[in-house]
């Protein structure tokens, strides 16, 4: 009871160090980290509802897979960006010098 | 228990969109993957219409349980009235913005990186209409989001690619919060079904803070007032089908959830003061989105604004809804309103982006201090642009009339009067931007510095002619929902009177 009530607050307070890192950090790759890290903390407070005494509640995890996939896609997407966006300004600027 | 009704087609709404989108992976040649698109959103469409024909029988509600398995484990689909009165809304505008696109995308290479992703929009679209429970929920807005972000960067540009990366750190972090709250929710209630959940919830400090970050979720993925920056950029800087899309059907996704969490299914934790402030922010968002349009340099940023101006419009159903003297019958009308006003503005707007892609393609720019003249070589565009703002604005006999009239009259009913002055301030506006396009287009062209216009005078008259097309069906149809209001609004009334009954009996 004690243990997962632990897990749980950590969870919601690595959730809310991520949610700072994405307002705060100004470089793109701090920010989706922080985003990561939010969603690290979401699926922390979801593996510790999944702890009931002894019995363990398969639907979180199920959860947390689907959760991870959904992570790893958007992280994918956003890094992608990140990275068109960084040739296209040194192309630009190899191009020409301003 | 019949053997088949036509019910059981529901989860073809998101079945045929995914496979659309795997055939058009597959299919390699232009020809093909257009035709067979065009096909599938026909289906779709006539899907529909057999499911808005089949629900009276069905007594306006109907669950199908994906491969049988059932409520906790399995993935279940509900349909009620409201929802498919927006599955009717979208798959109508799919298959016109299908049309639109196959002249748009005419170069290969976008056009085979647009049809899946636009197939993935679409079943993520009718997902969320459709589910069940709150964790699919989640999937679907994740597809949408992801989906949407992707077909925003598609042009290539640089200032789209950061208006699309901004986009994707807001879906997400919008995600992330409504999912933090469905974990709560999953916490206090052992469930995930929405059904289930309108049974069980009652006010407590778990459930308050669960509907808080679901609530923030939603609302920075609708764009209301102060979370509204990542949207101009986003809508003003993707291929016009896709900015129409986005702008008609994406942000009313996230707006029709936060609608079933505060109508439904977390209504016990709901305060009049919460509504109110939900309330307030639409209101700012009304006036400072059409100030911001009529401020605003680019002709498709002033559209984008003005989304932020109209879905503050959507956010006086909360008020007007959930505070009051009388709640129920009221309520109901505040919620026909609000769905009118979604259908009345998908409409109109995407009818607005179609025309100003049109007049960016024909221009090469879309500076509204220069789009002198434009009446002359783009009449077609500006014609389908002013029916548009003629429904935006709420002049009768438009949708946006009917719509608007229905919003101040629960407003008034309600006692609630100064978001009538709030709500007739933001027509006025609307009026100044609209117009103020408009009366460019009309004045003349200063002959030494045209520098944009008659750089494109028919020179491939029936491609200009098949884009225009589409956009002025759908302003045409924003005009006659004006007209024909009648049917649209018994329909609603029937379907939002049952869903409404199906949350409160349970309570």
């Amino acid at each position: 009871m004690t243990q997962d009530l632990l897990y749980s607050i950590a969870g919601i307070v690595l959730f809310g160090i991520g949610l700072f890192g994405v307002i705060a950090a100004a470089h793109i790759i701090r920010k989706l980290i922080a985003i990561n890290i939010m969603g690290i903390g979401v699926f922390m407070v979801l593996l510790a509802t999944a702890r009931h005494g002894t019995i363990t509640d398969p639907l979180p995890h199920a959860m947390v897979l689907t959760g991870i996939v959904v992570a790893v896609a958007g992280t994918a997407l956003c890094l992608w960006l990140a990275l068109q966006i960084h040739q296209l300004d040194n192309t630009t600027s190899k191009d020409q010098p301003q | 228990m019949t053997h088949f009704s036509i019910m059981m087609l529901l989860p073809m709404t998101v079945g045929l969109p995914l496979l659309a989108a795997i055939v058009s992976v597959i299919i390699n040649s232009h020809r093909w993957r257009t035709s067979i698109s065009t096909m599938f959103a026909t289906i779709q469409t006539l899907i529909v219409i057999l499911l808005l024909l089949a629900i009276p029988d069905a007594d306006g509600l109907y669950r199908y349980t994906l491969g049988g398995w059932g409520a906790p484990l399995g993935i279940d689909l509900v349909v009620d009235g409201l929802s498919l009165i927006l599955l009717l809304t979208t798959t109508v505008l799919v298959l016109v913005l299908n049309l639109y696109s196959i002249w748009y995308f005419s170069d290969v290479a976008t056009s085979t990186r647009f049809w899946p992703l636009w197939w993935l929009l679409v079943a993520g679209l009718n997902a969320a209409f459709i589910a069940a429970d709150a964790f699919n929920i989640y999937v679907a807005l994740e597809m949408i989001g992801l989906a949407a972000v992707a077909l925003v960067a598609l042009t290539g540009t640089r200032t789209a690619l950061v208006a699309a990366l901004r986009y994707a750190l807001v879906g997400l972090l919008g995600s992330l919060c409504y999912l933090l709250g469905v974990v709560l929710l999953y916490r206090a209630y052992g469930t995930l079904d929405l059904a289930q959940l309108a049974t069980q919830t009652q006010a407590s400090p778990l459930t308050g803070s669960a509907l808080c970050l679901i609530s923030v979720g939603l609302v920075l993925k609708t764009a209301l007032f102060p979370l509204h920056f990542w949207l101009p950029p986003a809508h003003a800087n993707a291929p016009a089908p896709v900015s129409a899309a986005l702008s008609a059907l994406v942000v009313k996704a996230s707006f029709y959830l936060l609608m079933r969490f505060w109508l439904d299914v977390l209504n016990p934790t709901v305060t009049g003061i919460t509504a109110n402030f939900l309330g307030v922010l639409g209101a700012a968002a009304i006036l400072w989105g059409s100030f911001a349009a009529f401020r605003t340099q680019r002709l498709k940023l002033l559209i984008a604004y003005s989304t932020v101006a109209q879905l503050g419009y959507l956010f006086m159903l909360f008020p007007l809804a959930l505070t009051g003297s009388s709640p129920t019958p009221l309520s109901n009308a505040a919620v026909t309103a609000v769905t009118y006003f979604i259908i009345a503005h998908a409409l109109a707007k995407a009818a607005m982006f179609l025309a100003a892609g049109n007049i960016l393609a024909s221009c090469g720019h879309d500076k509204i201090d220069k789009l002198q003249g434009l009446v002359c070589y783009q009449p077609l565009a500006l014609l389908t642009f002013a029916l548009a703002g003629v429904s935006l604005i709420g002049l009768p006999p438009s949708g946006g009339f009917i719509a608007k009239w229905l919003l101040l009259n629960a407003a008034i009913e309600n006692g609630q009067w100064w978001w009538v002055v709030v709500m007739l301030g933001g027509g006025l506006l609307a009026a100044a931007y609209i117009g103020r396009v408009i009366n460019i287009a009309f004045s003349q062209a200063s002959t030494e510095k045209s520098t944009g216009p008659m750089k494109t005078v028919p020179e491939r008259h029936s491609l200009q002619v098949n884009l225009a097309m589409p956009g002025l069906a759908l302003a045409m149809l924003a005009i006659l929902l004006g007209f024909n209001a009648q049917w649209i609004l018994n329909l609603l009334e029937g379907s939002i009177e049952l869903h409404l009954a199906n949350a409160g009996g349970v309570q």
